[in-house]
């Protein structure tokens, strides 16, 4: 077995606490973070090759680079706690059983970035990580890690958490500060990067729960030795949440490159009895679904864009052979024109429309045209707005389509799904608009 | 009567208030205080968080229609919220969403009569290890997460859930 990091404190009882994390080391390295400097903690990250976690894959280490240096402006940091990509489950765990972890990582950003201010932007749904970080933000107040002179070494840094109220958008990082700011969740061009004009028209650091939580180890350990445990470019292990049609579904700490099949035998326990896996999609939904041909796809940013897919959130979702893929392709274009932040009408109006044909061919209402149909909207939708959520349905219709035509095509030819409903007593398929 | 947070709820104002350097950013979860608070979020409850902010009611409006958890209509005392997105699609999340609509004789989208519960679809609430889940707020705030649910198990459930309606506030007459 693996030496655990992230996951380290997953097992421990009320490891949310302060005295149990300082009982297990934690905090122990800030005296040594704080013993270096800008320019070698941005060394270090890079040399990690630690890649972001909320699913774009930047290198951390390159974005901590980009924040101005001037020590007399105002800089945040902002941590993405937005979780919502469906199929995602980790950063909840690292909020809720292991909140000064985060908090840790935190400081050391602030320390880094000469940031005073940081927000964990929390989706308002999560109450109990919500609760637990408050709690453990202000027992590090107590002890002197938050606040003023942070263990009189100069650094001042005040860490609030701020509770969102239900909006995926929210997750993309311009969303999300609007969001902050108290205004509708929607994107921003960029240029200009939230590092040069970000919250409070400041320059803003956003980082993912995961990504922060890694800084204490890797200013721990090093970021070779980081680096160590991955692949060429992937550094580090991570939290693997795996979900579907398994025998343990849940969340597991592994390190980047692990083959997909290791995930879903050694961790997942495989697929259950009478289970066949039929597809999976590697890092939550916006990413293009997969045949089991790409079980031994290595978990990583480059590896699996080879495999025809991404890396995302590294929460992976397995389905059998009872899964109809027509379905499956409707309910997600019901999720993101439901989650539209509605500014772009390539998105707000395609995202809709997408949903109407797809859950028609499922309804067996479909016509032959209408294959084509989607393809063309759905053109129209990529690369035609301000962020990426339009393109989050482009990528995974796509994929479904062209890897499981001859699924849609046998539900226009028949005038019906072959495939076992979701719903059991009612006869509609009835998936509220 | 017009509307006036208690002691507690404004402590907690203060204290959210004093987290960002303008008072707008602290929309969102002024909105969620005032809504724990008074039960919903009706046109008077934007009002008073317009003028104990100093926005624009416009600003009010604008984001408390953007955002799902606002209720601007009184909702049950217990709102049950089912997940279908995707790994509780694949795991009877809507099963269990048709066994609430049964056991409760309403539509999803539907409050019961007594406004005792209502019942949502949901998004994805990052429990997708623990699939099928549904997620209950409470009429006094409390969010709480039901997680690998068994949909044969329905009865039991909503035993566990009555049991708490008595000792809650009926959003309707919270203000
Ligand atoms: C539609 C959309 C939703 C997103 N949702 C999330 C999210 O919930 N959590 C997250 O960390 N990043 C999310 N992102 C990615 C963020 O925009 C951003 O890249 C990330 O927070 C940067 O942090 P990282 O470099 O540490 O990954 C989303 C992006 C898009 C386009
Ligand atoms: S799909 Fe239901 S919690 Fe994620």
């Amino acid at each position: 077995m693996e030496e655990k990091y992230l996951s380290r404190h997953f097992g421990i009882d009320k490891a949310y606490n302060l005295d149990v994390y300082e009982q297990q080391g934690g905090y122990s390295t800030l005296p040594k973070a704080f013993a270096m400097d800008t320019d070698a903690i941005i060394a270090e990250m890079k040399k990690s090759n630690l890649r972001g976690r909320g699913g774009a894959g930047f290198p951390t280490g390159v974005k901590w680079g980009f924040m101005p240096r001037d020590s007399d402006v105002e800089k945040y940091l902002v941590v993405n706690a937005d979780e919502g990509e469906p199929g995602t489950f980790k950063d909840r765990m690292i909020m809720e059983l292991d909140p000064h972890r985060l908090i840790e990582g935190c400081v050391m950003t602030a320390w880094a970035l000469g940031l005073r201010t940081g927000y964990i932007f929390v989706r308002g749904e999560l109450q109990l990580a919500i609760r637990r970080l408050e709690v453990a933000i202000k027992q590090a107040y107590e002890k002197g890690y938050l606040g003023k002179n942070v263990l009189g070494k100069g650094l001042d840094f005040d860490l609030y958490v701020h509770s969102s109220a239900g909006a995926y958008i929210c997750g993309e990082e311009t969303g999300l500060i609007e969001g902050l700011e108290g205004k509708p969740g929607q994107p921003r061009m960029k240029p200009p990067f939230p590092a040069i004009v970000g919250v409070f028209n400041k320059p803003t650091l956003v980082n993912n729960v995961e990504t922060i939580a890694a800084v204490p180890f890797i200013l721990e350990h090093g970021g070779e030795h980081w680096a160590s445990m991955g692949i060429e470019r992937n550094g580090g292990p991570k939290l693997y949440g795996l979900s579907g049609h398994i025998n343990k579904p849940g969340v597991y700490e592994a390190p980047s490159g692990i083959t997909v099949r290791e995930l879903l035998e050694r961790f997942g326990g495989g697929m259950r009895e009478g289970s066949d896996l039929k597809a999976f999609i590697p890092g939550g939904s916006s990413c293009a679904v997969l045949l089991p041909e790409s079980l031994d796809a290595q978990m990583g940013f480059e590896t699996l864009r080879e495999a025809g897919s991404s890396m995302g959130t590294g929460c992976i979702t397995f389905m059998d052979q009872t899964t109809c893929m027509v379905r499956l392709s409707a309910r997600l274009a019901h999720f993101y024109h439901h989650e539209s932040c509605g500014q772009c009408t390539p998105c707000r109006e395609g995202t809709g429309w997408a949903y109407k044909v797809l859950n028609a061919i499922e309804a067996g209402q479909g016509t032959p045209d209408d294959l084509a149909l989607i393809q063309d909207m759905i053109t129209g939708i990529a690369g035609n707005t301000i962020c990426a959520h339009g393109d989050s349905l482009v990528i995974p219709v796509r994929s479904y389509i062209e890897k499981f035509g001859q699924e849609f095509e046998d539900h226009v030819q028949n005038k019906r799904c072959p495939f076992p409903r979701w719903r059991k007593m009612r006869n509609t398929q009835r998936m509220s608009a | 009567m017009a509307l006036e947070f208690s002691d507690k709820s404004e402590d907690k104002f203060n204290e959210i208030v004093a987290r960002y350097p303008d008072t707008h950013a602290a929309l969102l979860p002024v909105l969620l205080l005032a809504q724990s608070e008074f039960g919903w979020v009706s046109v008077e409850v934007m009002d008073y968080v317009a003028t104990r902010l100093n926005l624009n009611p416009a600003k009010v409006l604008s984001t408390a229609t953007f955002y799902t958890m606002y209720n601007k209509q009184p909702v049950g005392k217990c709102h049950i919220q089912v997940c279908t997105t995707l790994s509780c699609a694949l795991n009877r999340g809507y099963e269990l969403l048709e066994l609430f609509e049964d056991r409760l004789e309403i539509n999803v989208g539907e409050t019961t009569h007594d406004y005792g519960y209502t019942l949502s679809e949901v998004e994805c609430l990052a429990a997708c290890g623990t699939a099928p889940m549904f997620q209950v707020t409470w009429s006094d705030g409390e969010i709480e997460y039901f997680e690998d649910i068994d949909p044969d198990k329905i009865d039991g459930v909503l035993e566990k859930l009555n049991a708490r309606l008595s000792d809650l506030p009926d959003t309707r007459r919270m203000h």
